[in-house]
């Protein structure tokens, strides 16, 4: 199967080939929903405008091949948008029902077994008014602002679903969510240091502080899964795992420290030192408030989200499953599906960690990261190379 | 020189008093080098009511409502202590069931206060299930207080010369069987904490007091113990029928903010066997005997202290009567006030992040230290 992604498409065939056709050679769901949503939208609109004025040229423009792939391409954008969003949410559901059980409560309870209750809080900080301190850097803070909780969704929408469901298919698919992931903790600091406050400061010299700790453990991590299928594409890793074995089986020691790393990545409970409520206020986030932290909220779902994501990728074997993986009602109707369950089951022992820990102390972290962590990942990349070189793998 | 330009980095930090950590309305400034304090300052004083001058226009019986107020989770050890030091000043023995009714009282009391203690402790190094849990277990002591005393907090239930009302029916009962749920839970929530090296590794070896501190800065309570003290006015200078019960007073040498916790923990098991000897003492006592005397109205002229073992250290009052009705002066030493005077020797060289676990050991109650 050969992707192609939309900057190829663009430099090799020039623009207005991009418009005049589908940029996907292969089958895209989100694209195919799009098409078809603008295909009964446009459609509706040109025959309204038909009916108005008969045998216009704006009713033929708007059915026309090159302006249903442009629309399309904008609507799949919003498909897949909303697809991540709404599965964040049912995240969010999920991280307060479980602790509600853990804590012996029953977590929220309005509507649809507690589920408006996301809805509900969202609106509330969208309701809130917009305070912005006088004495701050005020370039720095909306964009440290909005940088962070920009790379946030475009790393949500980055993860593809199924070989079906993707914006783009980048050959460096993993690297380049790496890459975002890693840009947070230097807009965090950026952000802390332009609020002109003390907490904020502190809380942004800890992000920075905890990135050096789970960063380069979680990057060697990487390298044993690269190595093993031979491709930093994920529809490459998972399709070498559905051929073969998934990779929590030979990588088990990798498995349970990258998740660690991920809660670190994410910035949870017990990692969430950069806002530590008890000493720090609200750490980098104590000078946004209101709808600006209901969206920092947003975003560190996002993040939980796309770190869960890559344990599924390196390890779970994406969206594959072993026995009916390869039959066709399963292709057809369940990848995406049996991936975010799989996703929300990663998601599950990031809220029982949250559940069971206290937050640990920046010391604490450097020590894990350094003492623990490091050589759980070279031992884990060197089982990785003997398995390679012995051929077992 | 180059002294100088290396304090331009540090930086204070006012923690409090609107702040998570500060559990009341207190400040602790720190100085920060990094995230190393180098210096620090307690500041205490926004919850003053004038306590001690309100007591002065009210009569004797009603100053005993004023004392729950004191500290919210400790009342009946504030009354009980009003009580006594009139009591002391009037010259009286207490009817022995009521004395007995005083001691579960007060160990029920010491439960729950600690239980919130623990609660803090939850959401200070930041895990809210410590917080729920302990908070559940101490819903039942509360309603061990609502059986005895009709009220969860504010209980007014210690009267000078004994206690307001006898046991209602099948209090043994209940309060037998809250303890023994007591203990099994409690294990559960020592299984969160203790068995997890996170929660071990955040307390263990931070905020260090010596012996000599201990001396110097006047430190009691659980505090004194955790550094090797071994002194407890219960057993030490009993009062009531502290006296009879049997039990053990936890002491641990390390000194930092662990072993104030587990001597904390201690406590509690140990009060659960204190109400367990007092529940059956009070089995031996016939059942109409008194458990209240008539006193007068006035207390003698004269000077009168008691002390008692507050759950957060030594409560102490001091009461100067002039005969009438009212006290001419009532002093309350508030065993937090002169603990937390020690915050600054204890955070000294630890981080931030170390702050709230090492404040969480002191139990601030602000009611009583500022009075």
């Amino acid at each position: 199967m050969a992707y192609e992604s939309i900057t190829n498409f663009i430099v090799n065939r020039g623009y207005e080939d991009l418009i005049a056709m589908s940029p996907y050679e292969v089958y895209n769901l989100p694209y195919d929903i799009a098409v078809k949503i603008w295909e009964s939208l446009g459609g509706l609109i040109a025959w309204l405008i038909n009916l108005i004025f008969p045998n216009n040229g704006v009713s033929q423009w708007l059915i026309s091949d090159p302006v249903t792939n442009g629309f399309a391409i904008i609507l799949m954008v919003i498909v897949i948008f909303a697809v991540s969003f709404v599965f964040c949410l049912l995240m969010l559901w999920e991280e307060r029902k479980v602790l509600g059980r853990m804590m012996d409560r029953r977590g929220t309870m309005v509507g649809l077994k507690g589920f408006l209750q996301c809805l509900g809080d969202g609106l509330k900080t969208f309701m809130k008014e917009n305070v912005v301190p006088k004495a701050i850097d005020k370039k720095i803070y909306w964009w440290g602002l909005s940088l962070v909780i920009g790379t946030s969704v475009l790393l949500a929408c980055m993860v593809p679903l199924s070989n079906r469901w993707f914006i783009v298919d980048y050959q460096a698919g993993l690297l380049i969510i790496f890459a975002l992931f890693a840009l947070a903790p230097f807009l965090i600091l950026c952000a802390g240091w332009a609020q002109n406050n003390k907490y904020s400061l502190i809380g942004g010299l800890r992000a920075a502080e905890l990135m050096i700790s789970y960063e380069i453990p979680m990057l060697i991590l990487l390298a044993g899964t690269v190595l093993m299928a031979g491709s930093f594409n994920i529809n490459d890793i998972v399709a070498y795992q559905e051929e073969h074995i998934w990779f929590v089986i030979p990588q088990i020691i990798g498995f349970f420290t990258c998740i660690v790393c991920a809660v670190a990545e994410s910035e949870r409970v017990p990692f969430d030192l950069s806002e530590a409520e008890a000493e720090l206020v609200e750490g980098w986030q104590t000078e946004y408030a209101g709808m600006k932290w209901g969206l920092i909220m947003l975003g560190d779902y996002f993040r939980g989200y796309v770190a869960c994501a890559l344990v599924v990728f390196m390890y779970l074997g994406g969206w594959s499953l072993p026995v009916i993986g390869g039959e066709d009602w399963y292709l057809q109707y369940f990848p995406e599906i049996v991936f975010l369950l799989k996703v929300a089951l990663v998601f599950f022992i990031f809220v029982l960690a949250r559940a069971a820990l206290p937050r640990v102390r920046t010391d604490q972290i450097l020590n894990v990261g350094w003492k623990a962590l490091m050589p759980l990942s070279v031992i884990n990349l060197a089982i990785v190379i003997l398995l390679k070189v012995t051929g077992v793998m | 020189m180059a002294e100088e330009k290396m304090n331009s980095d540090k930086m204070w930090v006012t923690m409090g008093p609107q702040h998570p950590f500060s559990h009341g309305l207190w400040t602790l400034r720190v100085e920060v080098d990094g995230e190393i304090i180098t210096d620090a300052e307690p500041e205490v004083g926004y919850l003053h009511r004038g306590w001690e001058k309100e007591c002065e226009n009210r009569t004797y019986n009603k100053i005993i409502p004023m004392a729950d107020r004191l500290c919210y989770s400790a009342s009946m050890t504030w009354s009980h202590l009003f009580c006594k030091v009139a009591e002391e000043a009037l010259d009286i023995e207490v009817p022995e069931r009521a004395q007995y009714l005083r001691v579960v009282a007060d160990e029920i009391c010491r439960i729950q206060s600690h239980l919130m203690w623990l609660a803090a402790v939850g959401t200070d190094v930041g895990n809210l299930t410590i917080f729920l849990w302990a908070l559940r277990e101490r819903e039942f002591m509360l309603d061990l207080n609502v059986r005895l005393c009709g009220q969860r907090l504010t209980t007014n239930y210690p009267r000078i010369g004994g206690v307001r009302n006898d046991m209602p029916y099948y209090f043994e009962r209940d309060c037998m069987r809250a303890i023994e749920r007591f203990e099994k839970s409690l294990w559960d929530i020592i299984r969160l904490t203790d068995d997890s090296s996170i929660f071990v590794g955040r307390m263990k070896g931070i905020g260090y007091i010596t012996r000599k501190d201990v001396a110097n800065y006047g430190i009691t309570g659980p505090a004194m113990r955790g550094c090797g003290v071994d002194y407890d006015i219960r057993r030490d200078d009993p009062y009531d029928a502290y006296g009879e019960m049997e039990f053990e007073v936890p002491v641990l040498k390390e000194g930092d903010a662990y072993s104030r916790y587990m001597v904390r923990i201690e406590e509690m098991f140990q009060s659960c066997e204190i109400i367990r000897q007092a529940m059956k003492k009070l089995e031996s006592i016939p059942k109409n005997a008194p458990y209240r005397l008539k006193v007068p109205k006035c207390i003698p002229e004269g000077t009168h202290m008691a002390r008692i073992e507050d759950p957060r250290g030594e409560g102490l009052m001091y009461l100067v009567s002039d005969g009438t009705e009212s006290p001419y002066r009532l002093k309350v030493r508030s065993p937090v006030f002169v603990n937390v005077s020690a915050s600054k020797h204890m955070v000294q060289g630890v981080r931030i992040a170390d702050i709230p676990a090492i404040m969480a050991m002191i139990d601030m109650c602000l009611g009583e230290t500022d009075r």
